[in-house]
């Protein structure tokens, strides 16, 4: 199965590569510099490697959270509302905390909570919304994330704006007692890859070894027989959403605490959007969550230099990501197609 | 049209589901295939019909070989095929179905299809409203809607899989007729079915296939013993009736009405008792289902009370149900019962109620191969439950169930099981109704009820016009309720 979806994955980077090539030819920037700059942009150095990372974290995150909701058949394209909505709740729970020291941790180790609860509660609102009202979860998320970046905008721009301004540059940076602190050398809180490995071994525990991820995955497959199983499809969707919302607020909470160090619009940087294509790509696989993500943050950071060294726009990262999922949609669809006419051939 | 179909060969790796069949069939004959399930029969009629490419072996039309890759190919040479699903476009009306089958014409005259249409189904008497949407017609139906199809687009050859599954007798009689009346214009008809009854009285003719082979071919008048040994080798036994139990009361229903269904359940009064076997008649969609549904809280009534052992039941809930032992099977195996995609260790797991939290997967892995050994299904504890067949699909659902349950619900309990896997079902079934569990069944088939049950109730247009004891029942009595010839209930 894991070798399949490698193998597949190999087929698609290839052919992605290929096609990113043709794009760039065309657009007449030389390929091979390109890429070397995507490479040297990204892993070139222990700095670059650091700020790949700490794209990584974040889309590890949600990714976690988004296999929860995939499994039981959801798509929950509100994360980006509830990474923002994670965001908005450790910075409220951290204004709250400003001017206090030597009690500082307390409020961080609080605004992780709230973080949880305020992802949690987002996406919540869309299963609720979905199991009560009927409501398709796509569209319900897809509202609850413009209606997060409106509240977003008005937080920064109102009650929580800079003495004096307000800017898009976002609100007052905390006091650095407020910051996740990382060691010099490090660069990154020690604290976020804790967090982000404690996220993928509980993950990987539920959904493979507790009734949790058994029901997700029986109700994911045949919504009307799991009635017959006495499990309840709207409970455990809710369920599902929680974990993908508390997840994602997490991630909203270290895009503050460990990466900003203050809250901005763009605090989300569509990390839960790129997430929800990560999990695509490695086929709802625990195990290839985290190199896939490891790989579109590479991407990211990478792509940063291509307008100031060769003149690109630097969303060939966006090209060679939406090309790669495509790709690999593509390949699953034939699968699929190729097993139904084993499965068809087999039945007669 | 003479088509002789010569040495087929059709082999899925080392599965070789046709080896070396050879069968021929007459202009004006209606020839019917016999088999149990896997026998290789379906596999040859797709391979006539195009839908299927052969390994090896050739087909002859008229006495010249053909060769074809697609319906479509099939179809230019005069073969269609009646798909045991029809294959139909649910949400569009019937005419506009009609018309999809229509090659050539690219404006679409209406009236003059519509008057082809009427003129056709007027000929077979079947009554078909051109306007109404498919998705409202009944198997039968739909079925002499693609009969229809088939027919107007010229075809000379027609294979019809399982004609008789899911239709009202009356439909059958319809079918029969218009078989015959094919067959009577030179048409060439090939029927394959598990039913012998079908076979003997329609079919000029009979080949029995078993193991991908043509163990012999017959013509009329049939010897039914022979039938069967070329079939299964031996006769198989057929269950039979288990003593009338007096249990007490277990499921009292009062003027209980629900939605549902074609016609709901009205004001319907019965009685279950403990260890009696029930089988519900009718046609399918005449309340049956409802019936089922409401006696296991899978459906809450409109009206009425459900009194479970001299308890009324209030929180109609499934897993209520479960709880005090009235267990449901429903048909649909891989829409209701099984979950498509989970392994068979996964489906224990997921009933394993001791555990809360934690999954202990090699104990499910052993608790699955336990079942497997017991109820003798043709899998591992790792097969998906799609990969398996019909028959083994229900020797598993009938593995879920507790040793001793007080009620099962089983709906259409033995639907495309061959004779083999009916009796094992029946023979496991009555084990559980010696025991003091009480069975309630439905079922198209009505030797299939009069076989097993103690009693009959038959529903016609969700009310329950008749409940009388099997014993007592004759067939044409019956089947005169079932058609809605109202009698009084006794």
């Amino acid at each position: 199965m894991i070798v399949r979806t490698l193998r597949e994955i190999g087929v698609a980077l290839v052919v992605v590569f290929l096609f990113t090539t043709l794009v760039l030819v065309v657009s007449g920037a030389p390929p091979l510099q390109a890429y070397m700059v995507l490479f040297q942009g990204s892993l070139g150095s222990w700095v670059k490697f650091t700020q790949v990372i700490k794209v990584w974290i974040p889309l590890t995150l949600c990714g976690c959270g988004l296999l929860f909701t995939f499994r039981i058949g959801l798509w929950n394209i509100g994360v980006e509302g509830q990474v923002m909505i994670g965001a908005v709740f450790t910075t409220w729970m951290l204004r709250a905390g400003g001017g206090r020291p030597e009690i500082a941790p307390l409020f961080i180790a609080a605004s992780l909570a709230a973080s949880v609860l305020g992802g949690a509660l987002w996406a919540g609102i869309a299963g609720f919304l979905k199991t009560k009202g009927g409501v398709n979860e796509i569209f319900a998320g897809l509202g609850l994330n413009f209606v997060a970046q409106g509240v977003l905008l008005w937080l920064i721009f109102g009650p929580w704006k800079q003495p004096g301004v307000a800017s898009m540059s976002g609100t007052e940076t905390f006091p650095t007692e407020l910051w996740l602190q990382a060691p010099a050398l490090l660069r990154i809180p020690p604290l976020t890859l804790g967090i982000v490995t404690a996220a993928l071994i509980a993950t990987g525990l539920l959904l493979r070894h507790t009734r949790i991820g058994l029901e997700l995955k029986a109700i994911g497959s045949n919504p009307s027989a799991a009635f017959l199983y006495g499990l309840r499809p709207s409970a455990l969707m809710l369920l599902a959403m929680l974990f993908a919302g508390g997840f994602a607020g997490l991630a909203g909470n270290l895009q503050v605490t460990a990466v900003y160090h203050r809250l901005i619009p763009a605090i989300s940087s569509n990390y839960g959007y790129l997430a929800l294509l990560v999990v695509m790509l490695a086929n709802y696989n625990i195990w290839l969550v985290a190199p896939v993500a490891f790989f579109f943050a590479g991407l990211n950071v990478g792509s940063i230099q291509l307008p100031m060294l060769l003149q690109l726009d630097s969303s060939l990262s966006g090209v060679i990501q939406g090309a790669l999922v495509l790709a690999t949609l593509g390949m699953h669809g034939w699968r699929r197609i190729r097993l139904n006419r084993e499965q068809a051939k087999q039945r007669l | 049209m003479r088509v002789d179909l010569v040495d087929i060969r059709k082999h899925y790796g080392f599965v070789k589901a046709n080896d070396g069949v050879n069968l021929s069939v007459a202009p004006g004959e209606i020839h019917g295939v016999l088999g149990e399930n896997g026998a290789g029969k379906s596999t040859l009629m797709k391979i006539l019909s195009g839908f299927t490419a052969r390994t090896s072996g050739s087909i002859v039309v008229d006495g010249r070989p053909v060769d074809y890759r697609s319906t479509a190919e099939a179809f230019r040479f005069g073969i269609g095929m009646l798909y045991q699903d029809p294959l139909d476009f649910p949400q569009m009306t019937v005419v506009d179905n009609f018309v999809l089958g229509q090659s050539g014409e690219v404006s679409l005259r209406r009236d003059a299809v519509q008057a082809c249409f009427q003129t056709l189904a007027d000929s077979f008497n079947f009554q078909l409203n051109p306007e109404a949407p498919v998705d409202s017609l009944t198997v039968g139906e739909r079925q002499q809607l693609e009969l229809l199809r088939l027919l107007s687009s010229g075809i000379q050859v027609l294979i019809l899989d399982e004609p008789t599954t899911g239709i009202s007798s009356a439909q059958k009689e319809l079918l029969y007729t218009a078989l015959r009346r094919l067959a009577g214009e030179g048409k060439s008809v090939l029927l394959v079915s598990h039913k012998l009854e079908d076979v003997e009285t329609l079919c000029d003719r009979v080949s029995v296939l078993r193991l991908g082979r043509v163990t012999g071919s017959m013509v009329r008048p049939f010897d039914t013993e022979e039938i069967l040994k070329m079939m299964f080798g031996a006769r198989p036994h057929t269950p039979m009736r288990s003593a009338q139990p007096a249990g007490s009361e277990m499921l009292v229903m009062q003027q209980v009405s629900s939605s549902g269904g074609r016609c709901g359940l009205v004001d319907c009064s019965v009685v279950i008792r403990a260890g009696e076997v029930v089988g519900l008649a009718g046609l399918e969609g005449s309340g049956q289902e409802v019936f089922l549904r409401l006696a296991c809280g899978l459906k809450r009534p409109q009206k009425g009370a459900i009194r479970f052992f001299g308890r009324t039941v209030l929180n109609n809930k499934y897993n209520y149900f479960k709880l005090i032992g009235a267990y449901f099977l429903p048909t649909a195996r891989l829409e209701e019962g099984l979950i498509p995609g989970l392994t068979i260790t996964e489906h224990l797991a997921l009933q394993d109620e001791r555990r809360p939290f934690r999954v202990d997967y090699a104990e499910a892995a052993e608790a699955a191969a336990r079942r497997i050994a017991n109820f003798r299904i043709k899998g591992l504890p790792q097969t998906s439950v799609e990969e398996l067949s019909g028959g083994n699909q229900q020797r598993l659902l009938l593995s879920f169930l507790p040793p001793k349950p007080h009620l099962l619900l089983l709906e259409n309990p033995t639907r495309g099981l061959d004779l083999e896997s009916v009796n094992w079902v029946w023979g496991h079934l009555q084990s559980f109704s010696r025991n003091g569990t009480s069975i309630v069944f439905s079922s198209p088939e009505l030797d299939e009820i009069l076989m097993v049950a103690h009693r009959v109730l038959v529903f016609f247009n969700g009310r329950i016009i008749m409940d009388i004891p099997a014993s007592a029942a004759s067939v044409q009595e019956i089947g005169r309720a079932i058609a809605g010839k109202q009698q009084t209930t006794s």
